[in-house]
């Protein structure tokens, strides 16, 4: 009995963080503002970390304690701080120009999670249990709406949180999955961190040639155009 | 005197982690050497060296163990990627040293490029000899990363917004496969088994059978559009002329020649997984829309290219169309012609990058306006551009040539109605190539007649290679490729 018990208390602590981490990722899509997007990105990081965490606990599986950390020390510490300094010292701070506004942005990320639900429901109908499809759909969800987050986005800044939004989604994937060698835990925590040293020194080169890190500056000098 | 022997022993019998350790460890003597003379000559000598070590893999025993693999589809690829490796090494060594005296680039720079280039010739190599899916994607990754880099590295607004377009397409693309990979391993935990068995290739191969083919699906799909991208199937090439274009011209050849290929290599892989269950959708259909759209889209766009190394970056996006199209009608025939394909674009692009390389070092430009009457102005290198063009257009007696015609036949016989559209988009892309060939090649030179100072000792190997797989291939090629096409089914 106490067993069916902690059995669900699992389900259902996972299912909490999963629904929130998309959750947030729509918090994200709506900021119009780097500072806001920053402050979101960070509590999408937190829950992440606990999310991990929790998993590491259900699971019994202490080296996943490791991935809440790195989640929890980089990604919700270090690069929002970070980028929040840089974005300062540009003075890009007001607004974030989007692409396509906010509402048929919305009814997109919508779409896109319906869609992954969708795919993934269906096709994991078989024997896999269903913590792990559900945490799946979620987590494909989160993926999604990352990279709906880079299309519609112009400022860099914004593109590369939008993409690291997308890479929690794939670790709250890849946590999900039970007893995933160690080894793809440690490669997606330090793929985060040299994708950011690279993300930084391209930031830092844009500044050092345009003043300005909005993508569109760098559409005159497509190579094809004469 | 038996130490000698022993070591020679041991690297025959299991050759792969030499081939992986050699360009690991020259990229840190790389990275502390400051005369640029000094490391390209370690470049050359390290590329060398790895591919003779390449070659001891054809005689080695076919080991699958936890960390790596030796089987007859990954030593295709691992031969062929070293030697191009070694060639262009030796071509980059000249061409690094006149952006030197152009002051392009600085010392800094290069020692910079030359341990970059051996840390991404040791991640191509961990990509195609590895045993485990998620040590594959991880050294794709850091292929893609190296990359970026050199593709950044003249540090012109132009190289920059490459870089970064290519580093954000190659990073969704990535995050794609991993996607897939997780699923891949979703897939196999409940037959396999928890923990790293799940992960290991040889491992899924023998229990395929028995996944979720749903899932499967699913999987497939995101590894084919996530490594796809690295590949440059259409529509998601975006990234590739600029980064063609931009960076140091031996990182063309190299992105053409051998990263679009370890990319493939990948989804072939995954293709093999799929095809070994009866259960899951054709892999079949989807490679072959993605490669028909490419083909047609780069036939078309070729047309209107102005500069250079675009031109050549939009053909190499033809011919990985045409070659994910040969994989994806499947059969020993058209397998045959897509590995024949790939190792003759491999050798034909690259050394058209040779020749491009020199031709924007005389003329001091890459657009096509300003390049004219080469074989006037530089007969030899004229002539060998065109001969490289001719080759890679698909005019006989070239490899390229033998390898579309066995493609065209077996597509005839498949499926004619798609063969009609195959024929149409390589007529498109060759009368591109020729009309740009004519300008390039002929009529009144432009200005900039500065001497080359060439070593044409790798352009001339591969396109004698081209041409004599051209006119024959020797009878042991043709029995391993045949063997490899049935393995790929």
């Amino acid at each position: 009995m106490e067993h069916a018990i902690s059995a669900n208390l699992v389900f259902d602590v996972a299912h909490l963080f999963a629904g929130s981490l998309v959750l947030i990722s729509f918090l994200m899509l709506y900021q119009d503002r780097l500072y806001a997007l920053l402050n979101v990105f960070a509590l999408q990081a937190v829950v992440l970390s606990l999310s991990v965490a929790w998993q590491a606990y259900a699971q019994d599986a202490p080296h996943l304690y490791v991935t809440a950390v790195i989640a929890l020390a980089f990604k919700a510490l270090i690069i929002p701080v970070a980028l929040h300094r840089m974005v300062a010292r540009l003075g890009i701070h007001r607004q974030v120009e989007t692409v396509v506004s906010i509402g048929p942005t919305m009814l997109a990320g919508i779409a896109l999670v319906a869609l992954s639900m969708v795919v993934m429901l269906k096709a994991t109908s078989g024997d896999a249990d269903a913590l792990a499809r559900e945490d799946l759909a979620f987590a494909l969800s989160v993926v999604l709406l990352g990279l709906l987050m880079m299309v519609t986005r112009r400022n860099a800044v914004s593109q590369v949180v939008g993409f690291m939004s997308l890479e929690n989604g794939l670790i709250l994937a890849a946590t999900g999955a039970k007893g995933m060698p160690l080894v793809v835990e440690i490669s997606v925590a330090f793929s985060v961190l040299i994708a950011f040293i690279v993300i930084g020194i391209f930031l830092f080169r844009i500044r050092e040639r345009f003043d300005t890190v909005d993508v569109d500056a760098l559409d005159r000098f497509r190579g094809g155009r004469p | 005197m038996s130490l000698v022997s022993g070591l020679l022993s041991g690297l025959l019998s299991d050759p792969a982690p030499v081939i992986l350790a050699i360009p690991a460890v020259t990229a840190l003597l790389l990275a502390l050497v400051p005369s640029y003379r000094v490391s390209a000559a370690l470049n050359v000598t390290a590329c060398g060296l790895t591919f003779l070590c390449a070659l001891a893999l054809l005689a080695a025993p076919r080991i699958a163990g936890p960390f790596l693999i030796v089987d007859d589809l990954n030593i295709v690829f691992v031969v062929l990627n070293t030697f191009v490796a070694f060639t262009t090494s030796v071509f980059s060594a000249s061409y690094i040293a006149h952006e030197l005296e152009t002051g392009r680039l600085t010392p800094l720079h290069l020692r910079f490029y030359h341990a970059m280039y051996q840390v991404l010739l040791a991640a191509m190599t961990l990509a195609l000899l590895s045993n485990n899916l998620g040590v594959m994607w991880v050294a794709i990754e850091v292929a893609t990363l190296t990359t970026v880099l050199m593709v950044g590295l003249y540090r012109t607004e132009a190289a920059i917004e490459a870089a970064w377009k290519y580093f954000m397409l190659g990073s969704v693309g990535i995050a794609l496969a991993l996607f897939g990979t997780i699923l891949v391993y979703m897939v196999a935990q409940p037959v396999v088994g928890e923990g790293p068995d799940g992960m290991i290739w040889s491992v899924l191969m023998k229990r395929a059978r028995d996944f979720d083919p749903g899932l499967l699906n699913v999987a497939f799909v995101f590894l084919l559009l996530g490594y796809g991208t690295k590949v440059g199937l259409a529509p998601l090439h975006a990234w590739l002329p600029d980064a063609h274009s931009e960076g140091p011209t031996p990182i063309s050849a190299v992105l053409s020649g051998l990263l679009l290929n370890v990319a493939l290599f990948a989804v072939l892989r995954f293709k093999l997984l799929m095809a070994s269950h009866p259960g899951t959708l054709a892999p079949g259909p989807l490679l072959m829309a993605m490669g028909l759209a490419s083909l047609l889209l780069a036939g078309f766009m070729l047309y209107r290219r102005r500069d250079i190394k675009r031109l050549f970056a939009y053909s190499s996006i033809e011919h990985m169309g045409l070659i994910a199209f040969a994989f994806g009608i499947g059969g020993p025939l058209a397998n045959f012609a897509g590995l024949l394909h790939m190792t003759m674009h491999s050798l034909t692009k690259s050394a058209i990058f040779f020749a491009v390389g020199h031709v924007c070092q005389v003329k001091g430009t890459q657009k096509l306006a300003d390049i004219r009457g080469l074989t006037t102005s530089h007969p030899a290198l004229g002539w060998f551009l065109v001969v490289a063009v001719a080759a890679i257009a698909g005019l006989p007696p070239a490899g390229v040539f033998m390898s579309e015609f066995l493609l065209v036949t077996s597509a005839f016989a498949r499926m004619p109605l798609l063969a009609l559209l195959l024929v149409a988009g390589l007529l498109i892309a060759f009368g591109a190539l020729m009309l740009k060939l004519s300008d390039i090649a002929f009529g009144a030179p432009s200005p900039g007649t500065a001497k080359v100072k060439a070593s044409y000792v790798p352009l001339g190997v591969h396109l004698a290679l081209v041409l004599v797989a051209g006119l024959y291939l020797p009878p042991p090629l043709v029995a391993w490729f045949r063997h490899v096409a049935a393995l790929l089914g």
